[in-house]
């Protein structure tokens, strides 16, 4: 039962719409990175790439993108591994409590995360712990950790238990098919999940607000001056921060796409 | 097979376990000791007292409870409607450009809210993208569209799209086609498709997407502080000054609990109404 041609124009048009209204406030920010005013008014009547200069050269916002990317890369890999094994146990193994752990592990996607991060806090401080940006990878991992686990269970759902049965049969043990047959099965979908951990780590903000102590992210410096009045700074590193997050997804469809062809061509040969 | 299988889920399962045991598990049970602390103390060492739920009860907090819920749920009822058309799109006529919207509307996840909600300052403030370009163009301005409550609701319905729009996707496209076709061959109007074939059969993915909308922006405090110059206090924002300003830890405490419990109750409640194996893994299968 196809939808008539006019009402699949409409949704169309209603689909670009929003494609348009999600990307209407970056435009925002791009046309305010490149004002040269100090205080911003539309329409910008002179424009300058002084601030992008400023950005680049400046030694905090170069100690800010540091601390963005360590936390981001720990939390990365940490996710992919915890993640790994969740995805088994959340959609491959049939177990006792599989259910309830399926219900446990989605809890933290439901919280508010700044309450989370103060959560963290107290507890950091009740441990004696004093926040550093090490604490905030423990608070980024509370809710990018499932996410990553949800994503590689997709892709274990679709795995077929015989594989593995079959090389059990034949004498594989554990480890062995563990990585023989499932690690290189589910890896696609365990590089995606690590490619979500990382852009989600970087962006995040309510997370870090509270458990990163003296330290700053990025997100965490440009929200302290967004509520403080505006800095011209705040645009340009907002757009260099999304040009970061989009350069790497790039990377990765091209990584993608490189190896498809190199196993096309490997597959040809032979 | 099955004592395989039960031996290797669990210790699959414990990895994450741990993790969440550590930073999820232990940080709530904090909080809640935190919560009947006297006013003003920093340890959990002293007598409880549950001073924290009077001041609650006593200074009114409530009202930025009630707000938060209300502008929560007008923005999940908002975001179903604006969601359902294109997500019946995503899933049953768009092809090739429902993967194309995908990954535009997943982009946009990787950008900080703050950043996009600073850009729909900057589009909508007083001497912004609109109101600037009007009055350069036309002569006529406007006051700024920023610092109200429908704003906030604004921002709230921005924020959370996607959230909304892909558990939709995914529970329209369990709607099975030869269903809606038997109703329409039955002599079934387009509103009675949609009332008795599509809205109970794609349930599943209609409460997973309401339920994140509502919890998520229940707890949100950035679109009131950046849109909403704090026309009202929401109740993240309370829960925020009482452990900045305030440097009163029992009395934040005592605040995220009850949120916490509220949202935790109604996520729980959700959550175990939904079969995940079904909506994840019919792909596979």
């Amino acid at each position: 039962m196809r939808p008539n041609k006019s009402t699949r124009i409409v949704l169309f048009l209603y689909g670009l719409l929003v494609i348009g209204f999600l990307y209407l406030p970056l435009v925002s920010v791009s046309f305010a990175s490149i004002s040269k005013a100090r205080y911003l008014t539309f329409p910008i009547k002179a424009y300058s790439t002084r601030w992008y200069a400023k950005a680049l050269e400046s030694e905090s916002v170069r100690d800010l993108v540091m601390t963005s990317f360590k936390v981001a890369l720990i939390v990365t890999v940490v996710s992919m591994l915890v993640g790994f094994f969740g995805a088994l146990a959340f959609a491959r193994y049939q177990w006792r409590y599989r259910s309830l752990f399926q219900k446990v592990i989605l809890l933290p996607i439901f919280f508010p995360q700044m309450v989370l991060g103060l959560a963290l806090l107290m507890w950091f401080n009740s441990l004696g712990i004093i926040p550093t940006w090490k604490t905030a990878v423990v608070a980024h991992l509370v809710w990018i950790a499932p996410i990553a686990t949800l994503i590689i269970a997709i892709r274990a759902y679709s795995f077929d238990p015989a594989l593995e049965e079959a090389a059990r049969d034949m004498g594989a043990s554990t480890f062995t098919i563990l990585r023989e047959i499932t690690l290189p099965l589910l890896m696609p979908a365990v590089i995606s999940a690590g490619l979500f951990a990382f852009l989600l780590s970087w962006g995040n903000f309510p997370l870090s607000l509270f458990t990163t102590g003296a330290d700053s992210t990025l997100p965490e410096w440009l929200y302290a001056k967004m509520v403080s009045g505006y800095s011209p700074l705040v645009p340009t590193l907002g757009v260099l921060s999304v040009v970061g997050s989009f350069l790497l997804i790039m990377l990765a469809f091209a990584v993608v796409w490189l190896m498809r062809g190199i196993r096309r061509a490997g597959k040809a040969k032979s | 097979m099955k004592s395989i299988d039960h031996k290797l889920g669990f210790l699959n399962a414990l990895p994450l376990t741990l993790v969440l045991g550590v930073s999820f598990l232990m940080p709530l049970l904090v909080i809640a000791g935190f919560s009947v602390m006297p006013q003003k103390v920093f340890s959990l060492l002293h007598l409880p007292d549950f001073s924290s739920f009077a001041v609650i009860l006593k200074q009114g907090y409530y009202k930025s409870l009630l707000w938060s819920l209300g502008m929560a749920a007008a923005a999940t009822v908002i975001l179903f409607v604006i969601c359902w058309p294109l997500a019946y799109g995503m899933a049953k006529v768009f092809g090739r450009f429902s993967l194309v919207l995908t990954i535009a509307v997943v982009m946009t996840l990787f950008v900080s809210e703050n950043i996009r909600l600073f850009g729909w300052s900057l589009t909508l403030m007083k001497g912004g993208l609109f109101e600037g370009h009007m009055r350069a163009w036309f002569g006529v301005g406007f006051d700024g569209l920023l610092y109200n409550v429908p704003i906030i609701i604004f921002g709230l319905v921005y924020v959370y799209f996607p959230f909304m729009l892909f558990p939709l996707a995914q529970g329209i496209s369990m709607v099975p086609d030869d269903a809606r076709q038997a109703a329409t061959d039955l002599g079934a109007t387009r509103l009675q498709v949609l009332r008795h074939i599509d809205l109970p059969l794609a349930a599943p993915g209609i409460m997973v997407g309401s339920l994140l909308t509502f919890v998520l922006a229940a707890g949100a405090a950035a679109e009131s502080k950046i849109l909403g110059g704090q026309a009202v206090i929401v109740i993240a924002d309370d829960v925020e000054t009482a452990f900045t300003f305030g440097q009163n830890w029992p009395l934040g405490a005592a605040l995220s609990l009850i949120l916490i419990l509220i949202i935790g109750a109604i996520a729980v409640y959700g959550i175990s109404k939904v079969d995940l194996d079904a909506i994840m893994g019919r792909k596979g299968r």
